[in-house]
């Protein structure tokens, strides 16, 4: 392993690390305000992608990164206000259910919209091309790009959060609703505007995720469960548990599709001949590579026996 | 009911005379159930009908067990196919083994080799899926159901890769004539299975264990109060919830001889199961069985009926969370106990009002659906389309206006009968009450 590889890996990682923490940001929002675990977060990240691709068609690519979220925004609200509210009543599982259905719907509207197959959403000419050379290898400014909206949304939230009155009111009703709503302020509403900012969130993160991958119809599925697992072992409704959680997965399968090592090599390294006879072959043969995928989950496995609460979580429950 | 009538049992166990007369009514339910297995093939008697009632037999299982899990314990599962999954590749492998004189063990039993397998890996990853309740067990149950669905694929030598594993169901020597060659064998084994699987699951809801289940879901705090650890409640119902569901996955293998790792073990088979348990009723016992049957309808018949039946399917699942959280199974027990105070009669109208304006609406509403699908799919083919046996034309302004009429008109008459329906089933709601204040002053 030399220098090269290991920064260009390592930057790699870190912004598809906050690209998951964009998206798991939202839902940790989401759920540490209200209780409710919104499946169809990621579908929040997919329409993003596709309005932004629809958007950016007309006007151009910088206007979309604006629009597009807001228009997830109004979405978010709106499924909030008719769906969600209505079925509180019902207790938490009818509430995960009804998210769960919008899943369901949004995937095949897309379909219905968009179609089935890959849409052409390009990079715009300002994010083409190479950020700066690395010996020898390039980095493209499009990933940078991701890393700097993510950071500047991190900012942002957290000053909202902290700095702000409207986000003092969101804390507090996060609290006490009894309480916030006696002094006069509209709880409810504060729900609908956290559940449309939660899923503007995704929706960004979609805008910029969408190019810098691909826009698909399976997109949502492919990091559906990886953000469930950001979520766990950072801690659930803990945001910069999220963070570091996302960062930390991030980094590790992208470190791990690159490295064809196995078992078998280690065995090398330390004198045994490994063959086809040999017991357990078939694990043995496994390269990081191939084991890459199921990486995350058994993080999420690993987290749960020793530390149930996730890395800086504070409930137990 | 008082506690001051029942006898001491300071000095031991006293022998007392307990009335226990047959309970009739469950004594005809079950031998319905028994006659509705055994007649259903000599009703359907095409190859079709046969094999959606061995899908739906062995979908009964599964639903249950999942039930078991969601109804019964309040653990919303994301991974149960996981299950069943585990359980068919098991049970694929016993056959082989059998087929070729290395395992004797006869067809009738390789269902119970996936029930071990799943109750196996249920002991296994139960341990840390239980250990979380809530919101947080449906997070880790989906984590825990991507990781053995990805896992599949890593190795092709178990799970057979993309193409999957098949078998040959006919081994050994036939027995009194039954080779399980035929669809209608396997169709019994299959119905034989369900009855007895049926029946234990219905009796486990009245173990201790069971009730204790039921208790844990409505306020574990106060089970953990009177001493029972409620992570090792939901630990124990998981397995048994895991051995019925391998079971089920045994026999999907029976009948079908194939298998593969990317569609039995995959999050959206896990999905469906969820989808259609919550449809029939989450709530009751029963409610799953319909929701079977409405799997196995659902995705052989409308999938074969409209392109869009996902699309429908979704609104279906949607507005049934939004309006009528208990499944169709509530739905009936309400009227059934409408009927019971002889009440049913009065809405018959308000019904016939509702189920006709809600058809018109309906109408409206596929009418564009079915459109915008034919514009997407099947643009090859022209603007013109077939729906309902009318040809229409999918780019015309007039089709489109008409189409929106007809939702207009349908919603608008549905909103009216809600109305006037809403009115009447709060009255006679309220009759219903105070009948039973009556009865109960008597």
């Amino acid at each position: 392993m030399n220098l090269e590889f290991f920064v260009i890996s390592l930057l790699n990682g870190v912004s598809y690390g906050l690209l998951l923490f964009m998206l798991s940001s939202g839902l940790t929002l989401i759920f540490s305000m209200m209780g409710v675990l919104n499946f169809a977060h990621t579908s929040f990240y997919m329409l993003g992608a596709y309005f932004a691709f629809t958007i950016s068609s007309v006007v151009g690519f910088w206007p979309a990164l604006v629009l597009a979220p807001l228009v997830v925004f109004v979405m978010g609200a709106a499924f909030e206000r008719y769906c969600l509210r209505r079925v509180h009543k019902f207790g938490h599982v009818p509430e995960l259910l009804v998210t769960f259905g919008l899943s369901y719907l949004i995937l095949e509207l897309v379909q219905l919209v968009w179609g089935r197959s890959t849409v052409p959403y390009g990079l715009p000419e300002q994010l083409q091309g190479p950020l700066f050379t690395l010996y020898g290898t390039q980095f493209p400014k499009s990933r940078s790009f991701v890393m700097l909206v993510a950071l500047l949304m991190l900012l942002s939230v957290w000053l909202l959060l902290t700095r702000t009155r409207i986000g003092l009111v969101i804390q507090a009703a996060l609290k006490y609703p009894e309480m916030v709503e006696a002094l006069g302020h509209n709880v409810p509403r504060v729900f609908m505007l956290v559940f449309g900012g939660g899923a503007a969130l995704a929706g960004l993160a979609g805008v910029i995720g969408g190019n810098t991958y691909v826009t698909e119809p399976a997109m949502a599925a492919s990091v559906g469960s990886i953000i469930f697992v950001v979520v766990v072992v950072g801690g659930m409704g803990s945001l910069a548990g999220a963070f570091l959680a996302s960062l930390l997965i991030g980094i590790v399968q992208t470190f791990a599709v690159a490295l064809d090592y196995s078992l078998i090599h280690a065995f090398r390294l330390v004198g045994v001949a490994v063959t086809e006879q040999t017991f357990g072959y078939p694990l043995l043969k496994l390269t990081i590579s191939q084991v890459a995928p199921i990486l995350p989950y058994l993080f999420l496995v690993l987290i749960l026996i020793f530390r149930p609460k996730g890395l800086l979580g504070t409930r137990e429950d | 009911m008082t506690t001051s009538t029942q006898p001491s049992s300071a000095s031991g166990p006293v022998a007392y005379y307990r009335f226990k007369p047959w309970n009739v009514g469950r004594f005809v339910i079950w031998s319905l159930f028994a006659i509705a297995l055994i007649v259903a093939p000599m009703l359907f008697r095409s190859s079709l009908a046969l094999t959606m009632l061995s899908q739906i037999g062995y979908l009964i299982i599964i639903c249950l067990s999942y039930n078991m899990l969601l109804g019964q314990g309040g653990m919303l599962s994301f991974g149960h196919a996981v299950y069943t999954g585990l359980g068919s590749f098991l049970a694929i492998h016993a056959m082989n083994m059998a087929g070729k004189g290395a395992l004797p063990i006869p067809l009738v039993l390789i269902p119970l080799v996936g029930g071990l397998a799943g109750a196996f890996f249920a002991i296994l990853l139960g341990f840390v899926t239980t250990k979380k309740s809530g919101t947080t067990f449906a997070m880790i149950t989906l984590g825990i159901g991507e990781l053995v669905a990805s896992m599949a694929l890593m190795f092709p030598e178990f799970f057979g890769g993309e193409g999957g594993i098949t078998t040959d169901r006919v081994y050994g020597k036939p027995f009194f004539g039954i080779s399980f060659g035929p669809a209608i064998q396997v169709y019994y084994l299959i119905a034989a299975y369900c009855f007895v699987c049926t029946a234990a699951m219905f009796a486990f809801t009245g173990t201790p264990l069971g009730r204790i289940l039921n208790a844990v879901r409505d306020n574990p705090e106060r089970v953990e109060f009177i001493g029972y650890n409620t992570q090792r409640v939901r630990y124990f119902a998981f397995i048994i919830a895991g051995f019925f569901a391998g079971i089920g996955g045994g026999l999907a293998t029976i009948n079908f001889e194939i298998i593969t790792g990317a569609d039995s073990l995959s999050v959206v088979r896990s999905g469906g199961y969820l989808l259609f348990t919550f449809l029939g009723g989450a709530t009751f016992f029963f409610g799953p069985i319909i929701g079977a049957v409405l799997l196995v309808l659902a995705s052989v018949l409308l999938s074969e009926l409209s392109k869009a039946w996902l699309l429908y399917l979704g609104l279906v699942f949607l507005f049934m969370v939004m309006f009528a959280p208990g499944g169709i199974a509530s739905l009936i027990m309400m009227n059934l106990r409408l009927a019971k105070y002889g009440k049913l009669r009065q809405l018959w109208a308000s019904y016939l009002g509702l189920a006709g304006s809600g058809l018109v609406a309906v109408m409206g509403v596929a009418c564009m659906v079915e459109m915008t699908y034919h514009l997407q799919l099947n643009a090859a083919l022209g603007p013109q389309m077939n729906f309902l046996g009318a040809s229409i034309n999918a780019k015309g302004l007039t089709s489109w206006f008409g189409a929106g009429f007809v939702l207009l008109t349908g919603a608008g008459l549905f909103e009216l009968c809600r109305r006037q329906f809403l009115q009447q089933w709060g009255r006679i709601q309220e009759e219903i009450e105070h009948e039973i204040k009556r009865g109960e002053a008597l």
